[in-house]
């Protein structure tokens, strides 16, 4: 099993609920608190495990914006596992779910070097490193109903741009959807084969604008506004 | 990458300090120059193990929950740096032993001494050897992912080490032309191979943001970072340093790391004034400290990437 996410690049719309609802639940989850330096005032910061930077893609006018929510890959070649020297980092052989034991870590932030998506933040108050769990305590939480055992920010998604589920069973949802929307890595050149896939936006045939049938009222309208100009 | 001085200090002290150990059994191998007496290798062996002490204890200060510090030993059939943690601790007693025998026999080079003092030397090159491995093997710094990291590291530390033995020598009033030799030597070479390492790294030639994105056939632009203020990965890995001020400040460091100490080494022996070997010891300490900066603050992490970097 290789449990991962599958964020589509074409419904989401850069709203940051996803982090919200990650902090939300993992600042009273496994590795809390997530702490916040100066929360109110002029510098707020903190650890966070999901954060969405915004690209702008190709250049005007054929340009568009893409938001690009970014947390743990729980990648196949976790060198931040394997550059761990505590034994603090570790891979789940069941799931592939990354993981820090916090009585471990010793804050060396080697991890957080070797990792090229920046899933890794320091927690200055623990001194320990912290990252994405995958809401570990949420997707084995048998208490809760089933169609809730997902990530807090899958739940939270209101365009439904993220997905979870596991990315071995070729046909799972998740893994459907990357062989048909031709879901990628990132930063596939330094092989960490994360488990993480984005899907791009949608090729979509352009809408014409230029030979549209004027109806009579756009033809009134753009008769007042010669007039009105003049 | 933000330059804590606490790794400056560690790869910069450890290094020389065992530079300065792996010189001695050297030196006292074959003799150069007559060998050590046992005053000056016992000086030598505890200078050694003053610098790798302060390397030591610097990094601990790197550590956000140091408590856990001892499970850094545990690791090492994949962590290079925990590797460099067990043969750091490993060169102690190496080290220690063989003060304890030149102190009580006077035996520098003897078998028993020798036999000492080689282990230790060894160890110590292994130890500089895990420490450019720590940097070598992260594939996300290209300026860090080559051959040539742990390299420098070797020829920096035995240029310290070469340079603080010669001046040991001369202010000590012995013979030292061999040692001078030496030094010099190994400045050039570290020099050569500072200027080999900043050739390899000049030109842009890692991921892009086109790549990390995933639009390989755009140009890509960030919009927003996505956060108001810094974040650890701003503070961690967004240093970066303007081409013209890095230019200055390499400038600075060749004079202050090899120019001068080579000239105050060559001067020293010419004529026997005790100033010039001091101005070369801490010449190359504070010079190949500017560099060991300079290794850090030039390192671009991939993560600038998704902070509006185009290449790393």
């Amino acid at each position: 099993m290789r449990l991962g996410l599958v964020i589509d690049l074409d419904t989401c719309v850069g709203c940051h609920a996803c982090a919200v609802a990650c902090k939300e639940w993992n600042t009273s989850g496994t590795t809390a608190p997530l702490t916040d330096y100066d929360p109110y005032g002029a510098k707020p910061s903190g650890v966070w495990f999901n954060r969405i930077r915004h690209f702008e893609i190709g250049d005007y006018p054929y340009n568009k914006t893409v938001n690009f929510p970014m947390s743990c890959m729980h990648c196949e070649n976790a060198e931040c596992v394997t550059v761990c020297p505590t034994g603090a980092s570790y891979k789940r052989a069941e799931d592939g779910i990354v993981l820090v034991d916090q009585n471990k870590c010793m804050g060396c932030n080697y991890c957080s070097w070797a990792c090229p998506y920046g899933a890794r933040e320091l927690d200055r108050v623990s001194g320990t490193m912290k990252k994405c769990t995958l809401c570990i305590d949420r997707i084995y939480d048998m208490e809760i109903p089933e169609e809730e055992r997902q990530p807090a920010c899958v739940l939270t998604c209101p365009a439904h741009a993220r997905m979870y589920g596991d990315l071995d069973d070729p046909e799972s949802p998740v893994s459907r959807a990357v062989r048909d929307r031709g879901g990628y890595q990132l930063m596939p050149e330094l092989n960490y084969n994360p488990t993480n896939h984005y899907l791009p936006p949608r090729v979509l045939a352009p809408i014409p604008t230029e030979e549209l049938k004027k109806k009579a009222v756009r033809k009134v309208k753009e008769w007042v506004n010669r007039v009105v100009e003049r | 990458m933000h330059p804590a001085l606490a790794v400056i200090f560690l790869t910069l002290f450890s290094g020389g300090g065992f530079g300065i150990m792996a010189l001695t059994a050297i030196i006292n191998d074959f003799q150069i120059d007559g060998g050590l007496n046992p005053l000056q290798t016992m000086i030598a062996v505890i200078l050694s193990l003053v610098f790798v002490s302060i390397g030591m204890l610097s990094s601990t200060a790197h550590l956000a929950n140091p408590k856990n510090a001892w499970r850094a030993f545990t690791r090492w059939r994949t962590s290079w740096l925990a590797r460099e943690g067990v043969f750091a601790v490993l060169y102690y007693p190496f080290a220690f032993a063989y003060l304890i025998w030149v102190f009580f026999t006077a035996g520098t080079q003897d078998t028993v001494g020798l036999i000492l003092a080689n282990l230790a030397g060894l160890i110590g090159l292994i130890t500089i050897f895990c420490q450019g491995m720590i940097y070598a093997v992260l594939r996300t710094i290209r300026q860090w992912n080559t051959a040539l990291v742990p390299a420098n590291f070797y020829v920096m530390g035995l240029a310290i080490g070469a340079t603080i033995l010669a001046a040991e020598r001369m202010i000590m009033g012995a013979p030292a032309p061999t040692l001078v030799g030496i030094a010099l030597g190994l400045l050039v070479a570290a020099a050569v191979m500072k200027g080999i390492y900043y050739f390899w790294i000049s030109r842009p030639n890692g991921p892009t943001i086109r790549t990390a994105t995933g639009f390989n056939r755009f140009t890509v632009r960030i919009l927003e970072q996505g956060h108001t203020f810094g974040t650890f990965l701003t503070e961690e890995f967004g240093h970066t340093l303007p081409s013209a001020k890095a230019r200055n400040i390499k400038f600075m460091m060749y004079i202050f790391a090899f120019i001068i100490p080579v000239a105050a080494l060559v001067i020293g022996i010419l004529t026997a004034q005790m100033a010039f070997p001091w101005i070369a010891v801490i010449s190359v300490v504070f010079g190949i400290g500017v560099e060991r900066w300079l290794f850090f603050v030039e390192a671009q992490h991939v993560i600038n990437l998704y902070h509006g970097r185009q290449q790393c």
